[in-house]
C-alpha cells in the first residue's frame, strides 16, 4: 500500500486531507444506526401485531392464537424473501429455484431429528447445519454457472428447483417419497415449550431471527462486499476491471441466499413437524420471487414487508374472501375460487410491476435510480455514452 | 446381439427420434429468440403447452375426436390444424413480445427475465383455469396401431410423421433464414442491432417475426405432442421447456442447426434412461447434461467459443 | 498487497512485456503478432487510426479477452496466454472429494460400518468446501497452484488489478447509480481485507478499515480535482468529471501500471490539456507507469516516452515520439491522409 500512503502524506502536506467520518461513539455490536432502527422497528411490529388482530375486522377472521401462528409462518417467508433479496436485489442474479435450498434445509433437519431417521440432534445447532448444507449446494450449483452470463443462472436454478423435489420424491428409501417425513422434532429451549397449540414461542423466536438477519443484511449491504454486489449489478465488466472477483462475489451472494433458505427450511420443518416434497415445488420459488419484486428489490425493509403482506393475503385473506362472498351470496364473486387464482395474480403482478413500477411497492432509493434510467438522464450526456455496447469491439 | 435386443433397440431408436423432433422444434424457438435479443424466453415452454391445448380445442370443435382412416381427410385435417395452431401461436408469441418484453428492451437485464417468468405463470394458470388441472385427452387422428415393420420391429407411422414434420419445418426455417430478405434482416439484427438499424432494418418488426416463427414452431411441437402422447396437461410446458432449453445450450445457443442436434440428443438420452429403467429420473439426467455442458463447453457443440469471460 | 513480489523492479526494466499477441474474432484478425514493452516508470502510448485494434489489444492486456496466441508477462510473471487444459480446473475442484467418496463406498462395502461412511462423506464435503474456499480467499495462491496440475488459465481482469494493473474505459464505465465516493471505494476492493463475517459482526477491524478507506478515497478524489463531491450520484457528474472519477477509481486499486483508454475522448482542447497535465502528475508524483491509448497522435507527442503505432491490427512502428513522427509507414497510415 506504499503508494497510497505516499499519496496521503502528499495530500495532507498540500494542505487538505479531508477528515474521514470518525468512528461512531457507540461502536460494537449494536453500534450502527441501522441496527438500532431495525431493533426498534421489529420490537414495535412484534408488540403491535398481536394487538391489532384483536380488533375488527381481523378479529372476525381468526382468533389471536391462529393469527400468531400465521405470523410465525409468515416469518418463514420473510426470511426466505430476505435471503432471495440478497441474490436478486443486491447482486442482481435471478434465482428461480430458491425453494430447493428451502427443501434442503428442511430435509437436513428431518434427517437430523425425527422419529423416522432415528437421529435426535438438537434444534439450535441444526439451524446452522441446515444453513451450511444448503450453502454447499448453492456453491456447487453456482460454481459452474456463475462464470457465465446471468441468464444461465436463471435457467439452471429453475432446473435445480425442479430436480430437488423430484429427488426427494423418488428416493423413497431415505425420504419416504410422497408420504413425506413425519414426526420431525420441535425445538427445545429450557422451560419454554414449543407446541402445536401454543404459537407464542415460535412467534417470538421468528421475530428475533428476522431481526438478526435484517441487521446482518444491512451491515453486509454497507460493507465492501455489499458495494461489490452493487457494482456487479451495475456493470459487471467494470467491476471486474476494478479488482472485484465477480465469480466469487456472486457465488458468495448465491451461497448466502441459499443458507438463509436452509435456515428457514429447518425452522419450518420443526414448526410443521412434517417434511414433504410438495412443500417445495416451483410455485414456492415463484411466490418468494413475487414477494421480493413486490416489496422492492434491494430494499431490505420493503422486501420484509412485501413478503409478510403477500403471505398473509395468500394464506389468510384469500381463503376468508371465499367464505365472505359465499356467506353474503355476492353474485359472480361467490363462484370464484380465489385461492386458485393466486398464481395467476402473482404472474400478472410480476409483469405489471416490471413494466410500471420496477422498483417495487416499497422501493429503495438506489434501485429507483437504476430502474428509471430512461426518464431522468442528465442533459449533458456525451455522444460517447451511446457506445456502451461496443466495448469489446 | 440377440434378435430381441435388436428389435427393442430399433423401436427405441424411432421413439427417440420422435421425442427428439419435439424437443428440437421447441429448442429452435429458444435459440432464435436468444440469438436476436439475448433473452431466455422462459415463457417458451408454456407456449408449446398452449399450442397443444389449442390444437386439441380446434380439432374437437371442428368435430374430430378420434382416428381418421381416410388418408385424404386426414391430410387435410392435419394441414388445417397446423395452419391454424401455428398462426394462433405465432400471434400469441408476438403479443407477448410486444407487451412484456419490448417495453423493457433497454431496462436492466433482470427486468425482462422476471416478466418472462411472470408470463409463463400467467399462461400456465390461464390454461389451468380454462381446462382444469387434470390431464386432458387429445384426439388421436393417427393411432399408434397403424404401423409398418422393419425386421421384427414394428414402427408407427406416427413416429415417422412427427419426424418428417420436424425435418420439413427445420429445412423451411433454414431456407427462410438463409435465403430471404427477412431472414437476412434477422441475421443482421442478431449480429449487431444498431448497425442493422442504421442499414434500414426495422428492428421491431424483425424481432416480432422472430417471435412469430419461434412460437409457431413451438405450436407445431405442441400439436405433435398431443398426437403422440394422447393426453396433455397444463404442466407439460415447464419440463419440456427445460429439456428443450438444455437442447439449445447443448447445440450452442443461437445456432439453429445446434438446437436441432441438441433436441435429438436429449430425445436419445431420455429414451435411453427409460430403457434402463430410470424413466422417473429423466429430468435429473437432462439437468446433469446441462450442468456438464455449462462446465466444460458453455458455447455448446456447434457454438463459437466466445463471450464467456466478458 | 505490498509483499515481496512488489519489490521495485530496476528502473527502465520492462514492467510489462507482450510477445506476439494475436487476437482473432472468427475470420477477422483484430491484433496480429504484436509486441509491446512498457519500461517501469515510463509513459508509453499506443496509437493508430480508428479500428486499428488498439482497444482489442488493450482488452487482452487487461485480461478481458483471451488472446488467440502470444503471451503477456507482468513483472516477470506470465499472466496472460492461450489457456491450457482450462477444462481441468473444475475437475480439480471436485476430484479430491470424488476420490474420497469412492473410498467411502469401498470402505462401506467391506466393513459395513455406517459410521465410517458418514465420517468419510463429511470429509469429502469438507475437502470440497476447502478447495473452493482456497480459490475464493487466496486467489493469488490458487493461481500459482494451477500450473502444477498442467493447467494454465489467463489472468482475469480482477487478477490483473490485484497484480497491479489499473484501467479506465474509452466509453466511461462508472457505476452510474452509485455515489462518487462509493465508486472509488469499489476501486479499492482488491486492497481491502474485511470479510463478510467482519461486516456482519461490525468488528473493530471492519470499522477501522472502512474509516481509513473513506479517508483515502477522499484524498484520491482531491488529487483528481473532485474534492467535496463525495455524495453526488456518478451519472450526474459533468462529462469531464466522470473521466476524472474513473481515473480516481482506477488509482484506488493502488496500481503500478495504469492503462488509460483514450482519456481525452470527447474533450475540448482545454480539458484535454488539463487531462494531460493530470497524467503527467500521476507519473511524477505517484511514480506510476502509464500506457495510453489515443487515436490523435498530437495529444500524446509531448507526454510519451515511447510510442507504438498499430494499423490494421499490426505494429507498424515503435520508438520515441521523434522517430515515430518521421517514420514513413506511420505517415502513410496516419498523417498521409488529406485531413492531416
Amino acid at each position: 500500500m506504499s503508494q497510497i500512503e505516499d499519496l496521503s502524506r502528499r495530500a495532507s502536506a498540500s494542505g487538505g486531507g479531508a477528515r474521514g467520518r470518525a468512528l461512531s461513539p457507540i461502536s460494537g455490536f449494536f453500534g450502527r444506526h441501522q441496527s438500532l432502527s431495525v431493533i426498534v422497528g421489529m420490537a414495535i411490529v412484534t408488540t403491535v401485531l398481536p394487538l391489532i388482530v384483536l380488533l375488527p375486522p381481523f378479529s372476525g377472521f381468526n382468533v389471536q392464537r391462529v393469527w400468531l401462528d400465521s405470523f410465525a409462518n409468515a416469518g418463514v417467508f420473510v426470511l426466505l424473501a430476505l435471503g432471495l433479496n440478497v441474490v436478486v436485489g443486491l447482486a442482481g442474479l435471478l434465482d428461480l429455484g430458491y425453494a430447493a435450498f428451502f427443501a434442503i434445509g428442511a430435509y437436513t433437519y428431518a434427517f437430523g431429528a425425527s422419529g423416522f431417521s432415528g437421529n435426535d440432534f438438537p434444534f439450535w445447532p441444526m439451524l446452522l447445519v441446515g444453513a451450511m448444507i444448503a450453502a454447499t449446494f448453492g456453491i456447487l450449483l453456482g460454481a459452474p454457472t456463475l462464470r457465465l452470463r446471468g441468464d444461465y443462472l436463471a435457467i439452471v436454478t429453475l432446473g435445480f428447483g425442479e430436480i430437488v423435489p423430484l429427488v426427494f420424491l423418488n428416493a423413497e428409501d431415505i425420504t419416504k417419497g410422497t408420504n413425506g417425513i413425519t414426526g420431525v422434532r420441535r425445538p427445545e429451549l429450557g422451560p419454554i415449550e414449543f407446541t402445536a397449540t401454543n404459537p407464542v414461542p415460535f412467534y417470538i423466536t421468528m421475530a428475533v431471527i428476522v431481526t438478526l438477519v435484517m441487521i446482518f443484511l444491512y451491515r453486509l449491504q454497507d460493507s465492501r462486499l455489499g458495494r461489490s454486489w452493487m457494482a456487479i449489478r451495475e456493470d459487471e465488466l467494470a467491476a471486474a476491471s476494478n479488482g472485484v472477483n465477480t465469480v466469487t462475489t456472486k457465488l458468495l451472494a448465491f451461497a448466502l441466499g441459499a443458507s438463509t433458505a436452509g435456515f428457514a427450511g429447518v425452522f419450518n420443518a420443526s414448526k410443521l413437524t412434517i417434511v414433504h416434497p410438495d412443500q417445495f415445488l416451483f410455485q414456492v420459488s415463484f411466490t418468494i420471487l413475487a414477494m421480493v419484486v413486490l416489496g422492492g428489490m434491494g430494499n431490505i425493509w420493503g422486501v420484509a414487508v412485501g413478503a409478510f403482506t403477500v403471505f398473509i393475503i395468500q394464506s389468510v385473506l384469500l381463503k376468508q374472501l371465499n367464505g365472505f362472498f359465499n356467506t353474503f351470496q355476492v353474485p359472480i364473486l361467490s363462484d370464484i375460487d380465489f385461492v386458485q387464482y393466486q398464481f395467476l395474480l402473482y404472474g400478472l403482478a410480476l409483469v405489471l410491476m416490471m413494466l410500471l413500477r420496477p422498483e417495487g411497492l416499497f422501493p429503495s432509493k438506489r434501485r429507483r435510480r437504476e430502474l428509471h434510467t430512461e426518464s431522468d438522464e442528465p442533459t449533458d450526456r456525451s455522444p460517447e455514452g451511446l457506445e456502451s455496447a461496443a466495448v469489446l469491439q | 446381439m440377440d434378435p430381441q435386443t435388436v428389435t427393442v433397440l430399433t423401436q427405441q431408436f424411432f421413439n427417440a427420434l420422435t421425442l427428439g423432433a419435439i424437443y428440437a422444434l421447441i429448442a429452435l424457438g429458444y435459440t432464435m429468440v436468444y440469438g436476436i435479443i439475448e433473452l431466455i424466453n422462459f415463457a417458451h415452454g408454456e407456449i408449446f403447452m398452449v399450442g397443444a391445448f389449442i390444437a386439441m380445442f380446434f380439432l374437437t370443435s371442428i368435430g374430430f375426436s378420434g382416428s381418421i382412416p381416410d388418408p385424404l381427410t386426414l391430410a387435410a385435417v392435419l394441414a388445417l390444424t397446423f395452419l391454424v395452431t401455428m398462426t394462433v401461436l405465432g400471434f400469441i408469441g408476438v403479443g407477448i413480445e410486444r407487451f412484456a418484453y419490448r417495453p423493457l428492451r433497454n431496462a436492466p437485464r433482470l427486468a425482462p427475465l422476471i416478466t418472462a417468468i411472470g408470463v409463463s405463470f400467467i399462461l400456465q394458470n390461464v390454461v389451468q383455469i380454462w381446462r382444469g388441472p387434470s390431464p386432458v385427452n387429445t384426439p388421436q387422428l393417427l393411432t399408434h396401431n397403424v404401423r409398418f415393420d422393419i425386421g421384427a420391429a414394428s414402427i408407427g407411422y406416427l413416429n415417422i410423421f412427427i419426424f418428417l414434420v420436424a425435418v420439413v419445418l427445420m429445412v423451411a426455417l433454414q431456407l427462410f433464414v438463409g435465403r430471404t430478405r427477412l431472414g437476412r434482416a434477422m441475421r443482421s439484427t442478431a449480429q449487431d442491432r444498431e448497425a442493422a438499424q442504421l442499414m434500414g432494418v426495422n428492428i421491431n418488426s424483425t424481432i416480432a417475426i422472430t417471435f412469430f416463427i419461434g412460437s409457431a414452431l413451438a405450436g407445431a411441437a405442441g400439436i405433435v405432442y398431443g398426437l403422440y402422447f394422447g393426453s396433455i396437461q397444463f404442466t407439460i410446458g415447464f419440463v419440456a421447456g427445460l429439456k428443450a432449453f438444455t437442447a439449445a445450450v447443448l447445440g450452442g445457443i443461437g445456432n439453429l442447426a445446434g438446437a436441432a442436434l441438441g433436441g435429438f440428443f436429449i430425445g436419445f438420452i431420455e429414451v435411453a434412461a427409460a430403457q434402463i429403467g430410470y424413466a422417473r429420473w429423466t429430468p435429473a439426467f437432462v439437468f446433469g447434461v446441462l450442468i456438464l455442458v455449462l462446465v466444460f463447453r458453455p458455447s455448446g457443440l456447434l457454438g463459437q467459443p466466445i463471450g464467456e469471460r466478458a | 498487497m505490498s509483499d515481496a513480489a512488489v519489490a521495485a523492479p530496476e528502473r527502465r526494466e520492462a514492467l510489462l512485456r507482450a510477445r506476439r499477441v494475436t487476437k482473432r474474432f472468427g475470420g477477422l484478425v483484430a491484433v496480429r503478432e504484436t509486441d509491446l514493452e512498457i519500461p517501469a516508470g515510463s509513459i508509453v502510448s499506443l496509437i493508430g487510426p480508428n479500428g486499428a485494434g488498439k482497444t482489442t489489444f488493450f482488452n487482452v492486456l487487461a485480461g478481458i479477452l483471451d488472446p488467440t496466441g502470444g503471451e503477456i508477462e507482468f513483472r516477470g510473471q506470465r499472466m496472460i496466454a492461450r489457456p491450457v487444459r482450462a477444462w481441468l480446473e473444475p475437475v480439480l475442484w471436485v476430484l479430491p472429494s470424488v476420490l474420497i467418496l469412492l473410498v467411502a463406498v469401498a470402505v462401506f462395502a467391506v466393513t459395513r460400518s455406517v459410521l465410517a461412511l458418514q465420517v468419510l462423506v463429511l470429509v469429502a464435503i469438507g475437502l470440497l468446501i476447502t478447495t473452493l474456499l482456497l480459490a475464493i480467499i487466496r486467489p493469488l495462491r490458487y493461481r500459482q497452484l494451477l500450473p502444477r496440475f498442467g493447467v494454465f488459465r489467463s489472468a482475469r481482469p480482477n487478477d490483473m488489478v490485484t497484480a497491479g494493473v489499473g484501467r479506465t474505459f474509452q466509453n466511461i464505465r462508472l457505476f452510474q447509480n452509485m455515489t462518487v465516493l462509493e465508486n472509488v471505494l469499489v476501486g479499492m476492493h482488491s486492497r481491502l481485507h474485511s470479510t463478510a463475517v467482519d461486516a456482519i459482526l461490525n468488528s473493530k477491524r471492519h470499522q477501522r478499515e472502512e474509516a481509513a478507506s473513506r479517508d483515502r478515497a477522499r484524498q484520491l478524489l482531491g488529487l483528481v480535482g473532485l474534492r467535496g463531491r463525495d455524495d453526488v450520484i456518478a451519472r450526474n457528474l459533468p462529462y469531464g468529471d466522470q473521466r476524472r472519477l474513473e481515473i480516481a477509481r482506477a488509482l484506488a486499486s493502488d496500481p503500478v501500471l495504469l492503462l488509460l483508454d483514450e482519456p481525452t475522448a470527447g474533450m475540448n482542447p482545454r480539458e484535454t490539456s488539463e487531462m494531460m497535465a493530470l497524467i503527467a502528475k500521476l507519473r511524477s508524483e505517484l511514480g506510476l507507469t502509464i500506457l495510453l491509448i489515443e487515436h490523435d497522435m498530437r495529444v500524446v507527442m509531448g507526454i510519451s516516452d515511447r510510442i507504438t503505432v498499430l494499423d490494421h491490427g499490426e505494429r507498424i512502428a515503435e520508438g520515441t515520439p521523434e522517430e515515430v513522427r518521421r517514420d514513413p509507414k506511420v505517415i502513410e497510415a496516419y498523417l498521409g491522409r488529406p485531413a492531416a
